[in-house]
């Protein structure tokens, strides 16, 4: 099925951002009003892609493709699968709300936020429907720029430390791949040399130590925008330092690029090394789901706990990818999206309270429940998808993801599952100071509760998490077709490559491949 | 019977009430929030009601009616729906539900009257209802588990209701936590049977129907270390519920709540759950005596270790709540040996007295205006006069007096736990602490009566001077469950005693209840116990010792279910109906003895606040609840924040990781020239420096490749 959807909503969004540079002043509700109106635009428009989206295909749709440096065998390629369908459309979806967020807490520079904002959505809904590597890489980098302004500019106190942090994390890792990018470019065939994800996927030949590096080279780009433990301690402070939308558009959009990547890039290019890393990496993103949610509960800012929280929920995602198998994959898939929903419900929450009494610390709050209820309300309904209470958002993922480790291995989805514990820990803890007991302070004496804008901002969220936790089949089922592809391929290609004899002394010497059962054959 | 195909309604009509209330904000007058909660509860009965109508009109082997609503998640071989479930078991827990939460919704109507939260209260209370239901009707697995969890968040809400307290918001989180533990390990246990299941047999199923069947022909081929791990991790979650050792810390705590929530959700329904869960997979607990033993053992040592507790209270609710932990200690008791209708016929007679004596406290605490301390009530009867009526019924029927509720349910326990029938794993030393039990229960329970409706009056003067009796909205539903409390046993009248009125077939509630709970394999005990090895092993490899002899037996058993209860008369005759005889003496006349201590104590003998020297060693210890809370406190909740804090955060992310971080950028920035500007922000001087860096290793890289 070839559409043009997906370029134009990639590019709505920037036509919009030079748009905005025409405008007179830099102030200004018009300048606001043509970012949310933009956004919203690409909202709908992106609607056609989920209502066009076939269920029961497991391959690309909506694919464009136009030659683009066609010497060196880079083409202008998109088009998305079950595995990026909700990512576009989680972006899309959250813009026109971080848009609105922004109203009253963005003051200054008006001009340049929206149209940070603007070219940020470009780059995210690019990474995610590229289908050629430099396309990928151009968007991927181009993402950057916007970020770490918006975190230097419009920042809290350490916000320069924070934003270099953040750029210099993420460059180490992202560099890295480039080059990975381009050795892989060189190892094609001659003649067919191209920079199409799909076509490297099935013509690339590697030998077994030279997957191994470029894994490694490419997990560290992913692992650290994951981020997974140990390469997460950028987050924290990008998320303490990052204004409200920079927050939301960080947890609920750029660090699923990390865990795209693993899904789209890392595993089925180097299956062989990958499999090889399995248990490392497995035990890497159990350790992240019991350490984020440890120290997530000792954070006395409750916007760092939120970013740790992070740190736990990802590993949730990351550990369902690396079981497998199709519970654990969609429910991976699955899991992104719910965090992007969980987790930037709760970081538009925060905003709301920092809008108003300028203070994140949990000991500057309590018992606001009494003051404003509605927003009692609607934080307990998203602090339950956040631990994953049935019937919420939260629950399905982290139910398929527990599922499919425990096919997997039992240990490790043992140990996984005390996550599930840990969460209400830490959620319920950190809601109980904040919402209950009696106002102490004066000044939370007279908070008042949402308003209409807050309302727009919050019931959306809210309705994806009961939508989500209802009825997860309208996504499995657009999901699950392409994980199973993903499975297959990389079963496929990590049974032919273990006849290779570099992998396999790679192998011995790691004796790292494990499930005989499935690998031997 | 067109409600037999429609069981989805039984939750629906209270989340609908919930749904009004919860979305309207306080914006309907009390009058209609009241009448919302009130009428979607009483809809679910009238609902259940007609159900069971239904079923009854069925043949017993033919009681199975499903409805599936949608398919709710769906993924490669896992499945599992929306779909709801009457059977025996799950209409006599919907009618118990539906029924004793209608009554104490009413009741609420006048209890919370003045409370400024009164429309989220049912909101709250209806979408407990709600989720309760889903629990008992669910026919899967992971339904179940909604309900499960569902039922934890509304206790949640509901022991925090007044957060403005600490203790109250305190004791909600503790429930909630707590519960989460027990949840783990009913999730490892839904994890664990999806998986051996499927992979011994083909079938990939959570749904009861298929699993019962898929069990009953496979039970040899999964092994009996399957079943065994399967009871225990679903026992964790059973002990979180149900408040039972070592998770029960949660309870006591929860009687910051409203008094009809601990009423309702505390003692009559919730907590029970447990008790409920492990009935329905009866089907997998009787492959393994090992679990069963566990079960057995452990309601065993909380019935006596919450007894004891109980004793030492002067909280009226916190007797309660030690006497409904140890009462569902009871249950599982009776479970635990395989009479698994005697445990669900005492979930159901415990939830009409203890409902009672809990609604009737509240009445008491409502009358006192707000106060729960027993030293500070006494002779109360004349106030309250239809308060102490009911709760004297209620107290007799706990205590195990011949002709209530309790005796009845309690007597088949008893019996059933001292294993001399031989048709389950009873053994007399259960039945000796059981009996040990049901003298203390007579006794604490004697003791809040003669403090509170008796000897003289320590009712403080403003107190005193409002001291009334509850209004009628309130009276009514404790009259009811005293008809429930007193008359409510005589549908499972124990066989024996049946005999002696020349009453066949005397218990009917087993009766009912036999084609939905599976029975112990008599010759030789079921499977024989052997390592959990075998289970671990069974689990990967689908090979275990086949018992083909006892399998099909009980796969014949089940497939004939209906006709029930026959099988047992036969024990009744002989020594069995002496030795029942004797067993039942016995324990009635240690029940009298409790009264009879606590008369001596309290009425005879002259009340003191505190106790004699001589006791007062043990009585603090005990009066302090043995110091668990300060020993979980200890070991679990300040060990992992410490550790968290002070070293997983302040040494191991900061110092360690970001040290690390910090230290490799300083090293770039010196090879990369730049001179320092750490934290003027200028990122190309960073950028340069680690971009120099990234291409000297690629550089390095790509010749190793080479």
């Amino acid at each position: 099925m070839h559409s043009s959807v997906l370029p134009v909503i990639t590019f709505l969004p920037l036509m919009a951002a030079f748009f905005i540079l025409l405008l007179p002043g830099r102030n200004g509700g018009v300048i606001r009003a043509v970012g949310l109106i933009a956004t919203l635009l690409t909202f709908l428009i992106s609607l056609k892609v989920l209502f066009g989206f076939v269920p029961g295909e497991p391959g690309m749709q909506f694919t464009t493709e136009h030659p683009w440096i066609p010497e060196l065998g880079i083409s202008f390629s998109m088009g998305i699968d079950g595995i990026s369908l909700f990512l576009v459309l989680l972006t899309t979806f959250l813009m026109p709300i971080t848009m609105l967020s922004s109203w009253k807490a963005i003051d200054h520079k008006v001009k340049e936020f929206t149209f940070f904002m603007l070219l940020m959505e470009c780059g995210m809904i690019g990474v995610f429907a590229s289908l050629d590597m430099v396309l990928f890489y151009v968007f991927w980098e181009l993402i950057l720029i916007p970020m770490y302004f918006l975190i230097g500019i419009w920042g809290g106190k350490h916000r320069i430390y924070a934003a270099v942090k953040f750029f210099l994390f993420t460059m180490a890792g992202s560099v890295l791949m480039l080059a990975g990018i381009i050795y892989i470019y060189f190892q094609m065939p001659d003649g067919a040399q191209s920079f199409s994800i799909l076509q490297m996927v099935e013509t690339v030949r590697l030998t077994g130590r030279e997957q191994f590096l470029l894994f490694a080279a490419f997990a560290l780009a992913f692992a650290i925008k994951v981020p997974m433990f140990p390469f997460h301690t950028w987050l924290p402070d990008a998320h303490v330092e990052a204004p409200t939308a920079g927050s939301v558009v960080l947890a609920a959009i750029l660090l699923k690029m990390g865990t795209y990547g693993f899904l789209r890039f890392a595993m089925p290019l180097f299956p062989g090394a990958c499999t090889a890393f399995l248990p490392l990496l497995m035990i890497l993103s159990v350790i992240g789901i019991i350490y984020g949610a440890w120290v997530a509960m000792v954070q006395p800012d409750v916007k760092k706990l939120v970013a740790f929280s992070s740190v736990s929920h990802l590993g949730f995602t990351m550990l369902g990818i690396f079981v497998l198998n199709t519970q654990g994959v969609t429910g991976g898939i699955l899991q992104m999206i719910n965090h992007g929903i969980s987790t930037g419900a709760l970081f538009l929450l925060v905003g709301i309270i920092y809008e108003r009494r300028h203070t994140r610390l949990i000991e500057d709050f309590g018992g606001l429940a009494k003051v404003m209820p509605a927003f009692a309300a609607v934080f307990l309904i998203i602090t339950l998808s956040s631990i994953g209470l049935p019937g919420t958002n939260g629950f399905v993922g982290e139910f398929l993801i527990l599922l499919g480790a425990f096919g997997k291995s039992v240990p490790y989805a043992v140990f996984a599952s005390t996550g599930v514990i840990f969460a209400a820990v830490y959620m319920l803890w950190m809601y109980q100071r904040v919402m209950f007991g009696t106002v102490k302070n004066e000044k939370n004496k007279n908070l008042s509760d949402l308003d209409l804008r807050e309302y727009l901002v919050l019931v959306p969220m809210v309705l994806m998490v009961f939508w989500i936790g209802l009825f997860p089949n309208y996504f499995l089922r657009r999901i699950e077709p392409s994980a199973e592809l993903f499975l297959q391929r990389f079963e496929s290609r990590t049974a032919l490559l273990q006849n290779e004899q570099p992998l396999r002394e790679i192998d011995q010497k790691l004796v790292l491949v494990e499930d005989p059962e499935k690998w031997s054959e | 019977m067109a409600m037999l195909e429609k069981a989805y309604l039984v939750p629906l009509f209270p989340l609908i009430g919930f749904l009004l209330n919860g979305l309207a904000g306080g914006r309907y007058s009390r009058k209609l929030a009241g009448l919302i909660g009130c009428t979607t509860i009483g809809l679910s009965f009238l609902a259940s009601l007609s159900a069971f109508a239904g079923l009854l009109g069925l043949p017993a082997g033919e009681r199975v009616v499903i409805s599936h609503v949608y398919s709710w998640i769906t993924a490669g071989a896992f499945n599992v729906d929306l779909a709801f479930r009457f059977d025996p078991l799950s209409i006599v827990m919907a009618l118990v539900v539906s029924g004793v939460g209608f009554l104490i919704h009413v009741y609420s109507v006048g209890y919370m009257h003045d409370d400024p939260g009164y429309s989220r209260y049912f909101a709250y209370l209806n979408l407990f209802a709600a989720m309760m239901l889903t629990l008992v009707l669910a026919d899967n697995l992971l339904l179940m588990f909604v309900g499960w969890e569902g039922v934890g968040l509304c206790s949640y809400l509901l022991i925090g209701f007044w957060f403005e307290k600490k203790t109250a918001a305190d004791a909600g989180k503790k429930a909630f936590i707590v519960n989460r533990i027990g949840d783990f390990g009913f999730l490892l246990g839904i994890f664990l049977i999806f998986w051996t299941v499927g992979r011994t047999t083909g079938v990939w199923t959570l749904a009861f129907g298929p699993l019962r069947d898929t069990i009953a022909v496979n039970a040899g081929l999964l092994g009996v270390g399957f079943f065994t791990v399967t009871g225990l991790l679903m026992f964790l979650g059973a002990t979180g519920k149900s408040a039972q050792l070592p998770l029960y810390v949660w309870l006591p705590d929860a009687m910051e709540g409203p008094t009809p929530v601990s009423a309702l959700i505390h003692a009559a329904t919730m907590v029970t759950a447990g008790v409920y869960m492990i009935a329905r997979l009866s089907f997998i607990y009787v492959h393994s005596a090992t679990a069963l033993m566990v079960v057995a053992v452990v309601g065993a040592a909380t019935a006596l270790f919450a007894a004891t507790m109980g004793t030492a209270q002067n909280d009226i609710k916190r007797v309660l709540a030690y006497s409904t932990i140890s009462q569902l200690g009871y249950m599982f008791m009776a479970v635990g040996v395989g009479a698994f209708a005697a445990g669900i016929f005492h979930l159901m007679t415990h939830a009409f007295f203890k409902a009672l004596l809990f609604l009737g406290a509240g009445s008491v605490i409502h009358a006192m205006s707000g106060e729960q301390d027993m030293r500070k009530m006494g002779a109360l009867r004349k106030a309250l006069p239809l308060t102490y009526g009911t709760m004297l019924v209620a107290t007799l029927a706990i205590a195990g007096i011949p002709g209530l509720s309790g005796f009845f349910s309690k007597d088949e326990i008893l019996w059933k736990a001292s294993g001399l029938d031989g048709s389950g794993y009873g053994h007399m030393a259960l039945w000796v602490i059981g009996a040990l039990t049901a003298a203390m229960t007579a006794f604490y329970m004697f003791r809040l009566f003669f403090l509170t409706f008796f000897g003289e009056s320590r009712v403080s003067k403003e107190a005193g001077s409002r001291l009334h009796e509850s209004p009628r909205i309130m009276t009514v539903p404790l009259v009811i469950l005293a008809v429930l409390a007193l008359a409510g046993g005589y549908i499972g009248v124990p066989q024996v005693i049946g005999d002696v009125a020349g009453w066949e077939h005397s218990n009917k509630f087993a009766e009912f209840l036999d084609p939905s709970v599976a029975r112990t394999v008599e010759h030789g005990g079921a499977l024989h116990e052997g390592e959990l090895h075998a289970g671990i092993t069974g689990f990967v490899t689908g090979t275990s010792e086949v018992f083909a002899s006892d399998e099909e037996a009980l796969h014949h058993g089940e497939e004939t279910g209906g006709s029930a209860v026959a099988h047992t008369d036969a024990h009744h005759h002989g020594d069995h109906t002496k030795q029942e005889w004797t067993l039942m003496g016995i324990s009635v006349l240690v029940a009298l003895l409790g009264i009879f201590a606590a008369y001596r104590i309290y009425i005879a003998g002259r009340y003191k606040a505190e106790p004699d020297e001589a006791y007062a060693g043990i009585h603090k210890i005990v009066y302090r609840k043995y110091y668990v809370d300060e020993i979980y406190d200890r070991l679990f909740v300040r060990s992992l924040v410490g550790a968290s804090r002070e070293f997983f955060w302040k040494v191991v992310d900061v110092k360690l990781i970001d040290g690390l971080v910090n230290g490799i950028a300083a090293l770039f920035r010196s090879l990369g020239g730049a001179v320092g500007r750490l934290h003027t922000g200028f990122v190309q001087n960073y950028a340069f420096g680690v971009i120099t860096g990234v291409i000297l290793i690629a550089w390095y890289v790509f010749r190793i490749i080479k």
